[in-house]
């Protein structure tokens, strides 16, 4: 299924804070329901570049959530104020119309399109990448698949979306287990720390690693993967213009040599296509 | 429908160089693309006699009304041009126009002539904004390089030669002339303007590469200037773009000399602000409201 060519107004439905984040709503009347992995590209139609200045450039934002809405689907994405784009985008205002193209890019493979033997996943999210894991957990449960669910975060500053994107009736869902570095919930260290745990389990070759998060942490998540020899994809971010192949601007090092454009190339790379996850 | 050098055109709208990539377009927006084709002509990316990968990243830095580039010309080289590319930008429902680069007189001509000897190629942009390794002078920032290089393709091909000039020069009036007097037939400005960012963590350069082009609003006001400059002094038409992101802005650049105007940084923003800004200009929706007139310096 390919985007609506083109930029089109979406109406923002909703925002709130969940803890450090926010959780904003856009009602897409045209686009086709998106693939978990995939992402947009959003600018806010009013204070966007207007005028010179910052932000400028639309800002790629991977989907969390979407469901059916009686006049199209309902899209739901999870942002942190780190910059002029994202502070603007927390500031939406319900009924304002936000520039979007897309759904872009591809999405997440099955465990058995990745690996025949494949039993099951294993989902790894940090900090704001824990969005795809969210729309990605719903498809995998839905389709019966076993999965665990590991999330990590720094403090509870930088946290937020359980509630909304991985509870049911107020609780957390069983599947998932925590991990913060402040220890304000869960396991008090790295998410990775959960990873190596389970990695050392019997049933580990078996699984398919889908992680998203900082680029230390997918770096992390890609060699304890490459060491244990189990197939992972990781979501990336790259610094991103147009998401639609224009740019250039995103290129990830390939392992066999040159470079690769991750909106149209990814956002969903395999673990042994990338190089190591650059990372400061 | 306006001609350039004997091409007729749909409307004065087209693309810069580098800004679109028109087969990853289609792969993304499937074949509406082709339906409502944002621009009257497309220009390819530049291509180079050998393959290059580009520059690493970091490639891109969002400024003030604009961003930096150092992308470092990723192609497939002359040969995966032609045996990949061309056929597909065949497809496209306007005259394409390829931009091309080398670092030598010689091989410039070698890759000029064999992609000018295509059917499908309509015009041959000449992207100066390198080294010649043998003088290890920019050729685009001097008039005596840039009449030589002319002086060596004109005969080769009887297409459209545009030559894209750098805004990166005191002068670029001069090396105007020199591409008319070499023989070119239009000119298309401005290419990116040199420019740097710092990264305010890190307090390194943002760039991988040091160093970028600036692109985007922020550069108008210049870019309109070099081009009321070089159509003063040339004949050949001029195509003009830097910054360019409405009608409004179009008609400006139209007002200022040229024949055609190029969007392109405002492409990575709006997929389709060619067929925008073209539907603006012919419908007149560009017109600058008057009471702007008297808020203009307030």
């Amino acid at each position: 299924m390919t985007a609506p060519f083109g930029r089109r107004p979406c109406e923002v439905v909703a925002n709130k804070a969940s803890g450090g984040y926010r959780i904003f709503s856009l009602l897409d009347r045209e686009g086709p329901p998106p693939e978990p992995g995939q992402f947009y590209m959003l600018a806010s139609e009013r204070s966007w570049g207007e005028g010179g200045g910052r932000p400028f450039l639309p800002r790629a934002i991977s989907v969390a959530e979407t469901a059916p809405a009686k006049q199209g689907v309902r899209l739901d994405f999870l942002v942190e104020g780190v910059g002029p784009g994202t502070d603007r985008l927390c500031e939406l205002g319900a009924g304002e119309r936000v520039w979007v193209t897309g759904p872009l890019g591809n999405s997440f493979s099955t465990p058995k399109q990745v690996n025949p033997e494949a039993a099951g996943a294993i989902l790894v999210g940090g900090g704001i990448g824990i969005a795809p894991m969210a729309i990605w957990r719903r498809h995998l449960v839905e389709r019966g698949i076993p999965l665990r669910v590991l999330l990590g975060f720094r403090n509870q500053q930088h946290s937020g979306g359980l509630e909304e994107l991985f509870c049911a009736g107020g609780t957390l869902c069983p599947d998932i287990r925590l991990a913060s570095e402040d220890g304000h919930a869960g396991h008090q260290g790295y998410v990775t720390d959960l990873l190596v745990a389970m990695l050392a389990g019997d049933d580990a070759a078996t699984a398919v690693v889908y992680s998203c998060g900082p680029p230390a942490m997918l770096e992390a998540v890609r060699a304890l993967c490459a060491e244990h020899g189990v197939a992972c994809e990781l979501a990336m971010e790259s610094p991103m213009a147009c998401g639609f192949g224009a740019c250039f601007g995103c290129a990830v090092p390939k392992r066999d040599g040159g470079y690769m454009r991750l909106c149209v190339d990814g956002p969903v790379l395999r673990g042994d296509a990338v190089a190591e996850v650059a990372h400061a | 429908m306006p001609d350039f050098c004997g091409i007729e055109l749909a409307h004065p709208v087209i693309n810069a160089s580098g800004t679109y990539d028109a087969i990853a377009a289609r792969k993304v927006f499937g074949d509406a693309l082709l339906e409502d084709f944002p621009f009257s002509a497309f220009v390819s990316k530049t291509i180079t006699p050998e393959p290059r990968a580009g520059n690493a990243p970091q490639r891109i830095w969002e400024t003030p009304a604009g961003m930096i580039n150092s992308i470092g010309l990723p192609n497939k080289g002359l040969e995966g041009f032609l045996a990949e590319d061309l056929p597909q930008l065949a497809e496209l429902p306007v005259p394409l126009i390829v931009s091309v680069m080398a670092t030598n007189r010689e091989e410039f001509a070698r890759l000029m002539e064999a992609v000018a000897a295509r059917n499908e190629v309509a015009g041959i942009e000449l992207n100066v904004s390198c080294p010649n390794v043998h003088s290890g002078l920019i050729v685009g920032e001097q008039p005596t390089e840039t009449e030589a290089l002319l002086e060596a393709l004109r005969p080769l091909t009887a297409k459209p030669l545009i030559v894209k000039l750098t805004p990166n020069v005191a002068d670029p009036g001069a090396v105007a002339v020199a591409a008319e007097q070499g023989g070119a037939d239009a000119v298309s400005l401005i290419n990116t303007l040199k420019a740097s960012a710092i990264d305010p963590v890190t307090r390194e350069p943002a760039l991988a590469a040091g160093h970028g082009g600036l692109s985007g609003p922020a550069v108008r006001p210049i870019a309109l200037q070099q081009l009321r400059a070089v159509t003063a002094i040339t004949e050949i038409p001029a195509i003009g773009m830097g910054g360019i992101s409405s009608g409004a802005d179009a008609a400006e650049f139209l007002a200022a000399g040229a024949t055609l105007v190029a969007v392109g940084t405002e492409n990575f923003r709006d997929p389709r602000a060619g067929s925008r800004i073209a539907n603006e200009l012919e419908t007149g929706m560009y017109e600058t409201p008057s009471r702007l007139k008297t808020l203009d310096l307030q």
